[in-house]
Formats: C-alpha cells, structure tokens, sequence
C-alpha cells in the first residue's frame, strides 16, 4: 500500500519536473548533510535530565523527510516525529534540484505520519542548551586532563623532539636550517618557546638529553594544547554530521582515551599541530557545508574562510596537509557542481559561489602560506647548517655566510679562477687533487671528485682551448667566455686539466672517467670542453651563480656530470665525478659557477643578484621535495608498512630501553584501533547495503531513511578523509614512520563513533516491538563507553612512561598486556 | 519425423567484408618478411633466453612480468619446432639455423595483425558508423610503431591484442544485454571478457589497467541494473513470475550481478592461475635461477636440491664434472667459483696480486661453479668407460669448466686476508710464476685409507702440493672488482677440523664432451632427469609470484630510455637493430602525424565532453539523448583506456621505454575517428561545412599514410639508406637514427 503511493507520489512529481525525473546516481554523491545549525535548539520541548541524552536523537532524519514533503506538496506536514515545530522549517534555498527529484521522499513522509501516532518518537526524548554546552565542556576538560597530566614527564628529550625542539631553537636564534618540511610547525613550536621563556641554548643533541634548567614546558605545553583541541573538534564534527550527541560523545571517548593520540600530542612535535589544523579545517568544512543554505550570510563566510586558513596551516606544518586540501577540494567541487546544476540560480549566483571559494579556498590559504615562508625567511637570516643545501645565489642573502655581502665580477671571462659547484643538492664541488686513480682502475691519472666543503682544490682556471698564453696578461683585452665557446679547465693548484676519455668511470661503468691531465696546462684534445648554458641562446656571456651550465665534452660527446656515488678509501671517500653520455638534462649535469676571482674585471655587489622571493620560494620547494625523496629506506633496513598501520602491528619507541629506563612507547589503545577496524568493515557493509537499498527504490521507513541518510553522507564525508589521510602512503616512495597514520586514525574514530550510534539506533528500531527495546541503544553506548575507558586504565602506561621490567616479566603492569608479539614495550 | 527433410537446409553466412578485407591488409603488413632480419633484435634477447629455457624446460625467475606472454611466444617456438639450442648473448646475433625465426615471431605478428579488425569491430560496437570503424582500423594498419612492435619476438602486440580484445567482449556482451541476456552469445562474451583480461594480465602486470578499467565500466552499469526497475520486464522469466514482483526483480538483478561477478572476478583469477599451472607444469628443471627459491621449491623441480643424490654418480671419477660446496657455509652457503676476470694489479692498499683468474666462492647456482676433476698425468677431461674413481690421498688437478684453467695457489697475499695465499686460476703471463695447480685429496670422513671420493656424502679437503696450503672459504666478500663475491684463500696452518676449509660435490656428472664448446653446453644442462613434486600448487604459486613482484632487478640507465613526457610528442626513438654492414636498421619510431593528432583528439575530446557535461547540468542538452550515452562510452574506453595505461608511468621508478606507450597510444589511435565522426556529426552546421570537414580528413588521412611510408624503411629495415636520406628522416633533433660514418 505504502509502496503504491510512493510510485503515484512519484509520477506526480516527475510532471511537476520535467527535467530528470528520476537521477538516482547523482544523489548519493551528495556532499554531506547541511542545514542543520539551525535544528539543534527545539524550543517548546519538555526539559529531559542530562541522563537521557545517550537516547537523544535530534530528530533531523524526520525534519529532512518533513522537508522533503513540504517541497513536493507545498503544504506542511502533519506533525512528524512527534510535532515538529513547522515554523522551524524554514523553505530551502539551493540545491533543490536533485532533492526534489527524490522519489523516495513523500513515501517516508506518509509512512512516518502514518506511524507518528502509534509509537513515540525518538526526538520526544531531548535535552536543552546548557546541557549540550556543560557536555561540550567535560569533553574538553577530560581532554585536557588527559593530555597535561605528566606533561613534563620525561624530562629528558624524546624521540624527534631532538629535530623539531632543535629548529624551534633556530628560530629563537634565528640561525638558517633546512629541513624537509614547511616551516609554519616549527615557527609555531619556536614562538611558544620564544614566549613561554625558553632562550634557544639548549642544543637538543639525541634523545634522552636532560633538559635540566632550561625552560621546554612551554613549547610540550603548546603542542599539548593543540593535541587536546582535536577531542572538541572531533566531538563537534560528529555532533554536526549525525545531529547526535551519543556518537559525538563515543567519538569524544575514542580519541581521548587512545593513548597514541595522547602520547603523540604531549611532545615537542609537529604531528599534534598538523592534527589540529586538519582537524580545525574539517570541523570549519562541516559547519560552513550546514550554512549552505544561508550562503553569503556572516556564519558562512566566517566559516568558509576558517576552512581556509586551516587548510594554509595543514599545508604549512607538513606537505602531507595536502590530503585535507584534496578532501576540501572534492567537497567544494561537488558542492558547486549542484549548485551549478540548479536551476533556480542565475549564473550570477553560481559564479559568485565560485568566487567565493576561489578567494576563502585558494587565494586566502596561497597568501597565508607564502606568509610564512616570508616570515621564515625574514627571521632565519643568519648563516647555518641548511646553507649547503642551497644554491649559490641562495646563500648570498644570509648573514655570516661567505657570499653574503661579497663582490665578485659577474661574467665569466678567460683567465678567470672559478669554483664549479654542481646543481644537484649535496654534491659540492668539482675538485681535484694530487693523487692519482689506482691502478685497474680506468687510466693512471689524477682524481677528479665532487667534495662538499671549501678548499683550494676547488679552485679551477678558464683557458682556451687552443692557447697557452696568460690570459690575465694586462696588454691583453678581456675577453668573456661565451655560450658554446670550447674551454680547458685546468687545475689551479696542480696544474693539470680537466679531461676525459673512453674509460669506464670508477663506479659507474657505462659512463667514462674523468681525470687530471697533462703537465703545467698542456695537455690533448681530451681537454678541451663545450661549455654551455642551459636554455639560453648561443653567444651569450655567462654569469656568475646565475648561469646553470653544462660542459660537455669535445672529442667523446659526453656530458660532465657527478653521479652522487661516494668513491672508497682512495678517493678518500669523496664523490665520483663522470662523463655520461646520455645526454639527458640532469641536475647530475648541471653546474654553476660559485666564486669567481678575476682581477681584470670590475666587481659587483652579490647583492644584486639576490633571488627575489617567488625564487626563493621556489627553490626552498625544490629541495624539500627533493630532500623528501631523498629520504628512501636503506636496503636489509625494517621499516614500517603502510599496512601495519591500522592493525596497530608496532609501535615507535619515544624513550627508553632499558628496564631502568623510564619507557614511553607510542602505541594506539589497542580496543580503540581494532574497534575502529572492525567498524570500517561495518560500515563498508551496511553503507553498501543502504546505497544499494536506495538504489533499488526501496521504501524505507522514515527512521531508518534518516539513519540511511546519516550514513551515507555524514559517514561518507569521514570514510573520504579516513581514505585520503591513509591511501597516498602506499605510492609513496619515501621512509615512512608509524606516526604518519595518526590524522586518519581521526577520520576512523570519527567514523566509528558515527556508525556505532547509528547501528545501535538501527536496533533499537528493530526491535522496537520488544519492550526495554529502548535502552539497546544507551546500553551499547555505554558499555562502548565503558569498555573504552578501561582499556586506556590498562593501557595509560604506554603514554605516561613506566621505569620497572619489561612486559615480558610478570612483574611488570603491562604484563599480559603485550597481546601482540611485534609490540615491544 | 523426417520433419526436418521437408525443409531445405539454409546456411545463411553475414560476412562483413570490410573485416575480411581488414585482416588480410593487416596480416600482410605484420607477416611481410616476417623472417627478416635473422638476427636478435632487441629485447628479443631476453624473451629469447625464456623461450630457450621452456624448450629446455629450465625453471626461471623473471620479475617482469607474469609467465603468460612468454608462454605464448614459448608456443611459437614449439610449433617451429625450436630446440631451445641458441646462446642469446648480444642484440644482432646472427641466429643459427635452428631458431625457427619464423614461428617465433607468428604469435606476435598474428596479434598485431588481428588488432587491426578488432579496432573496426570496437568503434562499431560503440555505436559509430562503418566509416569511423574502418578509419580507425587503417590508423592502427599504418601505424609504424605497433608494426615494428608486432613483428618482432615481443610482448607488447599481445598485450595490446588482449587490452582490445578485452574491451570489444565487453561491448558485444553490454550490447546484447539489451536484447538477450542469458543467451548463449551473452555468455560467450562475458566470459570471454573476463578471459581476455586475465590474459593481458598474464602478459604483462600492465594489463591489470586495462582490466581495471573494463571492471569499472562494468561496475557503472551494474549499479544503472540495480536502479532499473523495469528490469523483470524484459523477458519475464519463471523465477520472476513465482514471486513476488519485488523478489522476483531482486532475484533477477543477483543473477545478473552473479554472472557478472563470476565472469569478471572469479574467471580471470583462475585463468590467472592456470597460466601458473601450466608455467610450473612446464619448468620441472632446475636451473640457475633456483637459488633464489625456497629449497623446498627447489626440491620440486628436476634436478632440484633435495633430489641431488639421486640419479648422479655416486663415486666421483677422473672426468667428473662437480660443484663443490663448502660445508661452513658462512656467512651464505656457497660454491667454489672462478670465472674471466682477474685480480687487480694493485689492490686498494696497494699490495700486488698475481693479476691471474679470481677464485671466489658464489653463493648461486652458476654454471662457473663447475669444476672438473683431472688426472694430471692425463690430458683428457671425459670419463673413462668404466670410470676411474678418485681415492683419498691422490693428486688431482681441478679445471675450471667454463674456462679450462686450473685451480693454482701461490706464494702471494690473498686479497683481503694477507695472512694467507692467493687462490687463482692459473694463466701463464711467462713472467717467472710457474703454475703450482697439484692438489692432494684428502678425504676428511673417511673410514679407510682407500676410500672413494663420493658425491654428498664425502667431505674433503684439498691440499695444495707445493705449499702444503689448505683451500679455505675466508668468508669476506671481495670489493666490487671482485662483484662481491667471497673471498677463497689458501691457508698453511690446518688447525685441526674446521668446515671453511672442506668442500663437498653437491652436483656431479660424469664428463662427455672432447670439445669446449659441447662442454659449455653440458655444463648448461641440468643434471639429471627425476620427476618428483611434494610442494602443493597454491604453495608453488604463491611463493613464485610473491618472488616475481619483490625480485630486484638493477635499474640501470639505458641509452634508449625515456620518461613518459617524452611519449605523446614522441620526443625519443629506440634503435632496435642495425644491419652488421649495411645501414638497415630497424627503430622503434611512430607515426608522428597519428601521434599528434591522437593526442589532439583526446583534448578535443577533454574539451568537448567537459562543455557538453556542464551544459547538461544546466539542462541543456547540446546532443540528441540517445546519441550522449554512446559519446560517454567511447569517451570512457578510449580516452579512459589511454588515461589508464599512460598516467600510472608517471609513478614507476623502473627504467620506461617507449614501447610502454603503445597500449595506451592504440586507445588513443580508436579515439580519434570516434571525434572526427562527432565533429562532422554534430558540429559541423551546413552541408558545406560537412564537405569540408571530410576534405580535410581525407588529406590528413593521406599525410598519415605518406609518413607511415617515408618512414618504412626504419619500420622494416628492409632497405639500406643513404646517409644523407637517413638524415632527411631525423625530423626531431632527439631522434637516434644510427649513420654509419
């Protein structure tokens, strides 16, 4: 009968809608469940107890039914679930396209209505304001409980601390690093310290230094509340998606009580920081998606541009933001993609949507991140340790470094004494000095080799080719070196030129060696090579650091290039130096011309040839990535498998190994993980079986229709961030650390919290005719609840460091508790 | 009865002659000269190796991809009868007379050539017109690098045969589901579906994109079945009228979602399988590959470790041919070794050596751990009839096999351990070192002071003659003159038992050949022939394709590779073959004009579909309703079926070719007349428009075919070029065209 009506009810409305009366796929893309801050205050309603809320359902599955009847009828519903105030509904703007084609929506409509008298409504049980707000904050304070409890216990440093407490520390000292990461994390953990007293001495060497006098609370303090924020943020984006407060508060409850979430926000890291970013801008998402129906009003805009900012923050403390960026961004595009397809707005509208995601999600979160990197580069300008990762050009602008204020001439000319440094990061310079190559290897001549640190060994002469006269000679003319022009480098300390021939290099075979030749500047026509610059036109002079150039090699054709490979003893471990004759463009190729001594020429300030900022910016990207990839596992090395990460397989030790060692060891609870396991499988399930459901045109019932909705797009959106947080690390390349796991671990527990609700709320339905069926659903949150929180009893050492025998002696209080082999705690 | 003689018998044949006529230009494109040149081009050196090894069924590791592929050119070899007798040592080898060139090269060749009316049947499956399809089969004719590619002993035409084949079921089949699911031809397609998928697969682990793809497709529209309510409409069946409406429709979509499900996920992993089945079936052969497998899988081949005692000579004999194997085996277990290179002159520390032949021990199975035990006062190395056997305390001299040199030690510091004496291979440099190469037999476990030299069971130590030295495994692995290998020393002071210092023959044969070159190929050969398996397929199976994919083989750079950027330009060629004395040559080297506007018709396409996608959000629809489902299908197949084979490149770090393009270039190749057909359809306005439109076609279409033939010279190297002509063809300044000076 119920069907019946469904398939009048649907012809009717594809009359109304000409266009696309049924487009079923569409909808289940829909992004996420919206309009809802409005539906969380019901005036009008008895006040139930606080006791009551873990059966409170804020009845928005029947407020979206309702809605869905309004817009197909144009009249109000009879009260559903239970008398629904109608002057809350308001009529919906946007997006109603799609929506009003949906079949299935009278049909639930008529049905609740139809069941509306005979059984009381879940949403007749519901509690007020205060309440939510007094639930809000004991979910904070537990978190910060949780997460400041032992703050500064060890008081030595543990684990990365030593990298990240030691950049903080550069920052105070504004000393130039490098490191593989942007720089916004540890400005942050830096202006903690900066504020909270810390003064930047302590050198943060290895793990288990004792921090002794000086000041690190500050910065643990930060990263701490940063960590503890998570558990808020989570519990409001829950609340958001599912309208309710028992997932919120199981969500709340995981996270809170997982001790790898709590270990990893007490240290001196940038995990908790990139956490509360991806966290913050999920949170911001979720909100700004539940304005969607009031676009353009102050909320949303508040809210759009929070996205933003987070997303610049995500970014900016580690590259892997970025998967929060690709979240954001299918969730923009699909939004605008049906608000495109609605018809009831102008072009107007839709390009002013388009806009404005274009200035809150692009444009604000591009400007904030150049920000820091401006920032960055305005507080680090001293010379450090990051300066030989740089180029040239790059170093001339700190301070402290040799290049810095140095004058050179600018263009290379004959006669001139050059050092040659390669483009490729950490290879150094050509060099050469007075040993030869073994014997059996290639020819008995002099090494030529690629060395990372300054020495007069460096230091190489442009002659030409086919003279031996003294260039530098005062009745001679200048004359420049030009693009394509046919040189001889010769060794300045040992007199011998660059040359090559049709050897087999030392270590790389198929390419030819590279050595010292001939006695005091003459030598064959091996000497001679092409020098070239790389994308300019032939005949152009060359300059100084600015030029990338390429030599390339007369008589054999071959390219002179550093193949990165370290040379045994009796090159005495420096780089390899080849000629390769696969002339592919290379940074092994490619070289520049460092220091630059020319007596007959006029020097210029480096000054001027300092890189502008978008150059600046550029290359420090170059290098992180290149440093990103540079960091591969070594060979016969255990390293950790992306697939070891949700089956908690093995933890990271933070400190201690010994039994007389105060351990920390960062392991997730494993109830919370394997639960959130167990619910991705569920949630694979059931979601499949409603998408299907729906699919099939299957009436379901207003309560489970509600339900369904809140699966699949609330859970959707958080089984999306789980996936993008979690899958890009099986292509990655790079040495990869159990840690990388913890910003999905964010999205499962989410999910779980999500899908547990909402199963248990399935049962209850189910069951409905039994009596007490009711209490299914608080008996399962509870006990969830319960159980979660003894599990972090027994587990709580992990985080808050134990000294006394190892889990393997039963005297121990983790004894019993290694339930996995691979744990070693 | 007798019904049936009332009614003439009617054979009503449809035969499509553009198909027919389409295979027959496409098998004389493919198998002109298919012979040619005689020589091994390319990487046919290394399918050549696997084809000698399933003739020789020799068991090998290769991690490039699943056994299927060479298993077909295996069949080629078979059919031609090939012994699996030819050294594939360097590129342009002549081949010797007993390599069927011929039969070697057919499976390929047919693969290719079939591809051609496939393409026709593909975009007339996709609801374009003759036109389209028989356009879209001459650019895949014509197309110079899918000819140079299908006519030599390689993978990619079969692979690219499957990818097409693949996606043509899988149009037959959607396309009769319309008006006859569960019918025997539906059936036939969709099995044949999930069947030509495994088989790309098993070509080559590229062909899972291609698989991936048709499941997807597959998927959508099996999600658009279950939407489909009207489904137990169309050809009420018994299940469905039993029922309920509801049930009965239910019933309906499962067994089409179960046919589906078996047809596309179960069948190709069993065909999967049976490709395993049948590769393990056929290598029952130990070879030089089994050191990398487990002993246990060892034991299951021929010739295996576990069967080592069986079937060999017990009793070692003067011609014997041993490995032998130290007892320690610390740090890996090893054999005695030697092959061509020497000792460095000066070592590192700058010692001397004796610069003679490296003695090292090798911890694979290599046919230069065969030794040969010698009588010194003879100079024959074959087994007497009846055999001499070889007691404790006689001098024997050991010959290496692959070499023929004798196993000496000398008063001269060993490598690493300077403590001890050199081991070498003797070679006279006449420079005042006589060869010292007298070892005396000394049988460790023996019981009686004549006891025999037994293979396995017997632990011996070999003492030198002049220097009463001791051979001894030192355990220390040489730099990388020596690859790594370990260090073997002669050592003086014998204290006592230790097992670095004895050795046991673990394979042994008795000697047959007088001449070097039989012995090399003895030595080749597996020792024996003994069928015996006790390891479970699914063991088999899994340990085989678990080693396949973690195999590591050494990303060396190539002269002729290239990165994917470099494809859809065609910015690099390789050079596959080069007449010994003319300047024939054979590159791998597309038609640039097909390349281009391939890649310029997936943009249009990009272009196209984008504009018409958004226009129908706002609802209005530029193309009739019947005619944008068929636009998105070919859009999904074709540029989808490029996409799929050519992004995932941009994330390997293995060595990349070109010819790794090409699977995604035929899709592209089938794309393109598909938007010219659009383009003339839909976008062009007038009948003036049209002509046009067709005018321009058609001299493109000719510019296509001049190119095709400018540049068959270098497709078939049939014909000598000038120096001058050849450089006429270099178009692109990156393009290798051999000149000979």
């Amino acid at each position: 009968m119920l069907c019946a009506t469904s398939r009048l009810l649907a012809a009717r409305a594809a009359t109304a809608l000409p266009f696309h009366p049924r487009v079923r796929g569409r909808e289940l893309h829909f992004p996420g469940p919206r309009c809802r801050g409005r539906e969380l205050h019901f005036p009008g309603y008895p006040e139930t107890p606080l006791g009551d809320l873990l059966a409170g359902r804020l009845a928005r599955p029947s407020v979206l039914a309702g809605r869905r009847a309004i817009l197909r009828r144009g009249r109000m519903p009879p009260a559903v679930g239970g008398g629904l105030a109608g002057s809350e509904l308001r009529p919906r703007r946007g997006r109603c396209g799609s929506q009003a084609a949906r079949a299935v929506g009278p049909a639930v409509a008529t049905e609740a209505t139809a069941r509306s008298p005979k059984r009381p409504a879940p949403s007749s049980r519901r509690f007020e304001a205060p309440g939510r707000w007094a639930l809000l904050a004991l979910v904070t304070l537990m978190s910060f409980a949780t997460r400041f409890h032992r703050l500064d216990q060890p008081p030595h440093i543990c684990w990365d601390e030593t990298h990240f407490g030691k950049m903080g520390s550069y920052y105070i000292n504004r000393t130039f690093f490098f490191d593989v990461h942007p720089p916004l994390g540890k400005m942050l953990i830096g202006l903690a310290g900066y504020l909270s007293g810390y003064d930047g001495t302590f050198l943060f060497q290895k793990p288990g230094d004792k921090y002794e006098h000086h000041s690190y609370l500050g910065m643990r303090g930060f990263c701490a509340f940063l960590g503890a924020l998570l558990i808020p943020f989570a519990y409001l984006t829950v609340l958001e998606l599912s309208q309710s407060l028992p997932a919120a508060l199981l969500t709340a409850a995981l996270l809170t009580f997982d001790t790898g979430c709590l270990t990893l926000s007490q240290y001196i890291l940038l995990d908790p920081i990139l956490m509360f970013f991806i966290m913050a801008a999920m949170l911001s998402m979720v909100k700004y998606n539940s304005c969607a129906n009031r676009p353009f009003s102050a909320p949303w805009w508040l809210w759009l541009s929070l996205t933003g900012v987070n997303l610049a923050g995500a970014l900016g403390v580690k590259f892997v933001g970025l998967f929060i960026i690709l979240q954001v961004g299918w969730n923009t595009l699909s939004d605008l993609w049906h608000l495109f397809g609605d018809l009831s707005l102008s072009m107007v509208t839709v390009g002013k949507h388009l806009a404005a995601r274009v200035l809150c999600l692009i444009v604000l979160p591009l400007a904030l991140y150049t920000a820091t990197y401006a920032v960055h580069f305005m507080v680090l300008n001293k010379s450090g340790p990051g300066d030989g990762f740089f180029s040239s050009a790059f170093q001339a602008r700190l301070s402290g470094n040799n290049l810095h204020n140095a004058s050179i001439p600018e263009h290379l000319a004959y006669g001139s004494v050059i050092t040659v440094k390669s483009a490729r990061m950490a290879v150094g310079y050509l060099h050469s000095h007075g040993h030869l190559y073994p014997e059996g290897i290639g020819a008995r001549q002099q090494q030529v080799t690629t060395y990372l640190h300054k020495d007069y060994n460096n230091l190489w002469i442009i002659k030409k080719h086919n003279t031996n006269s003294d260039p530098l000679d005062p009745s001679l003319p200048v004359e420049f070196v030009r693009h394509g022009d046919v040189i001889r480098l010769e060794h300045k300390e040992t007199s011998r030129n660059l040359h090559s021939h049709y050897h087999e290099a030392p270590l790389t075979r198929k390419h030819y060696q590279v050595t010292g030749y001939g006695i005091n500047g003459t030598g064959d026509s091996n000497d001679f090579w092409r020098i070239e610059v790389v994308n300019r036109k032939f005949g152009n002079r060359i300059k100084v650091l600015r030029s990338r150039i390429r030599l390339i090699h007369l008589v054999t054709g071959c390219v002179l290039g550093s193949s990165g490979k370290v040379l045994p003893k009796w090159g005495w471990e420096q780089l390899e130096v080849t000629c390769t004759p696969y002339l592919k463009e290379t940074l092994n190729s490619i070289w520049n011309v460092e220091d630059h001594i020319n007596p007959k020429l006029p020097n210029i300030s480096l000054d001027v040839l300092q890189p502008s900022f978008p150059e600046i910016m550029l290359e420090a990207h170059m290098v992180m990535i290149r440093g990103n990839n540079g960091l591969k596992p070594k060979d016969n090395e255990f390293t950790s498998k992306p697939w070891h990460w949700p089956i908690n397989y093995q933890g990271l030790r933070f400190s201690g190994i010994n039994d007389t060692d105060f351990r920390v060891y960062l392991l997730g609870n494993p109830v919370v993980w394997w639960l959130n396991l167990l619910s991705i499988a569920l949630y694979l399930l059931s979601g499949s079986i409603f998408a299907v459901a729906v699919q099939r045109g299957a009436c379901l019932p207003a309560e489970v229709e509600g339900l369904s909705q809140v699966l699949l797009q609330g859970g959707g959106q958080l089984l999306l961030g789980w996936m993008v947080h979690y899958f890009p690390f099986f292509l990655m390349g790079r040495i990869l650390y159990f840690h990388h796991y913890f910003p999905a671990v964010l999205f499962s527990s989410m999910l779980t919290g999500l899908l547990w609700d909402t199963l248990l709320r399935l049962c209850a339905w189910s069951l409905a005719s039994f009596p007490l069926a009711g209490h299914v659903h608080t008996l399962g949150i509870l006990s969830l609840l319960l159980g979660i929180a003894y599990s972090f009893y027994l587990f709580h050492p992990l985080a808050y460091g134990m000294v006394g025998p190892l889990a393997q002696d039963p005297r121990s209080p983790m004894a019993g508790l290694r339930w996995l082999e691979s744990w070693d705690f | 009865m007798l019904g049936f003689l009332q009614r003439p018998v009617v054979v009503t044949a449809d035969i499509n002659l553009n198909v027919v006529a389409l295979t027959a230009v496409g098998l004389l494109s493919r198998l002109w000269q298919l012979a040619y040149p005689r020589a091994v081009v390319f990487d046919e050196v290394y399918y050549g190796q696997y084809v000698s090894f399933y003739m020789k069924r020799i068991f090998f590791l290769d991690g490039s991809g699943p056994p299927f592929g060479h298993m077909l050119l295996a069949l080629g070899g078979y059919l031609g009868g090939f012994d699996g007798n030819f050294l594939w040592n360097r590129i342009g080898a002549e081949y010797s007379t007993n390599v069927p060139v011929w039969s070697l090269r057919l499976l390929p060749a047919l693969a290719g050539a079939l591809s051609v009316p496939m393409a026709y049947q593909i975009v007339w499956e996709l609801g374009f017109s003759h036109c389209a399809a028989v356009g879209a089969a001459l650019l895949i004719l014509i197309e110079n690098a899918l000819i140079t590619q299908s006519r030599l002993m390689l993978l990619e035409s079969a692979l690219i045969f499957f990818n097409l084949l693949a996606v043509l079921s899988y149009l037959k089949f959607s396309n009769s589901q319309k008006h006859g699911p569960f019918s025997p031809s539906w059936w036939f397609w969709l099995i044949l579906t999930g069947v030509a998928c495994s088989c790309a697969v098993g070509v080559k682990y590229m062909g899972v994109f291609t698989y991936l793809l048709v499941l997807g497709v597959a998927a959508v529209h099996a999600w658009h079945l279950i939407g489909d309510q009207t489904l137990s409409n169309v050809g009420a069946d018994v299940l469905g009228r039993a029922r309920l409406a509801l049930g009965g429709r239910g019933v309906r979509v499962l067994c089409h979602l179960l046919a589906r499900a078996v047809a596309l996920l179960v069948i190709p992993v069993l065909v999967y399988l049976l490709f395993f089945y049948v590769h393990l079936l056929l290598l029952c052969r130990s070879g030089p590959h089994d050191q990398i497998m487990s002993s246990a899988f060892q034991a299951s081949l021929e010739g295996g470790l576990a069967r080592i005692t069986q079937g060999q000579p017990l009793e070692v004999a003067y011609g014997s041919q041993v490995t032998l194997k130290n007892v320690f085996g610390q740090p890996v277990p090893c054999w005695l070794h030697s092959h061509q290179s020497t000792y460095p002159v000066i070592y590192e520390n700058g010692r001397g050596s004796s610069h003679q032949q490296q003695v090292t021990c090798y911890p694979f199975k290599d046919v230069n751990n065969w030794w040969i035990v010698k009588d010194p006062g003879r100079h024959q190395l074959v087994v007497n009839n009846p055999p001499r056997p070889v007691r404790h305390g006689d001098i024997v001299q050991l010959v290496h096999g692959m070499t023929t040199r004798l196993l000496n030690t000398h008063d001269v510091a060993a490598p690493l351990s300077p403590h001890s004496q050199e081991v070498s291979c003797y070679i006279d440099y006449n420079v005042s070192m006589p060869a010292q190469n007298l070892w005396r037999l000394d049988i460790v476990n023996r019981e009686s002071d004549t006891d025999v030299w037994k293979t396995i069971l017997s632990e011996v130590r070999f003492v030198h003659v002049n220097t009463s030295a001791i051979l001894k495994l030192s355990g220390a692995p040489l730099p990388d003159w020596g690859f790594r290998q370990l260090e073997v020393v002669g050592e003086q002071l014998s204290r006592g038992y230790h097992g670095s210092a004895v050795w046991s023959v673990e394979e042994h044969r008795y000697g047959r050949s007088q001449e070097q070159k039989e012995r090399e190929l003895e030595l080749h050969s597996p020792t024996q022939t003994d069928v015996s398996r006790n390891l479970s397929f699914m063991a088999r199976f899994s340990e085989l394709q678990w080693r396949m994919l973690t195999v590591r083989s050494d990303d060396s750079e190539h002269k002729y590779s290239s990165t994917p950027l470099d494809w859809v330009t065609l910015d690099t060629n390789i050079a596959y073959w080069l007449h010994p004395r003319t300047s024939a040559q054979i590159h791998l080297l597309g038609n640039i004009v097909i390349w281009a506007s391939a890649s310029l018709a997936t943009l249009v396409y990009a272009l196209l579909f984008t504009w018409y996608l958004f226009r129908r959000q706002r609802r209005a629809c530029d193309l009739p309703e019947d005619c944008w489902p068929r636009w998105v299908l070919a859009g999904a197949l074709c540029a989808g079926g490029w996409a799929v084979n050519y992004v995932p490149f941009f994330m390997m770090e293995k060595t990349l070719f070109l010819y790794h393009y090409l699977p995604a270039l035929t899709f592209q190749i089938l794309l393109l007349p598909v938007v010219l057909e659009h383009v003339s359809d839909h976008l062009c306005r007038s009948q003036l428009q049209r002509s046009l439109f067709g005018a321009l076609v058609v001299a493109w279409f000719a510019s296509a075919c001049h190119v095709s033939n400018t540049l068959r010279p270098l497709t078939y190297g049939d014909r000598s070029l000038s120096p001058s002509e050849l450089k006429a063809l270099r178009w692109k300044d990156s393009w290798d065209i051999l000149i000979r000076k």
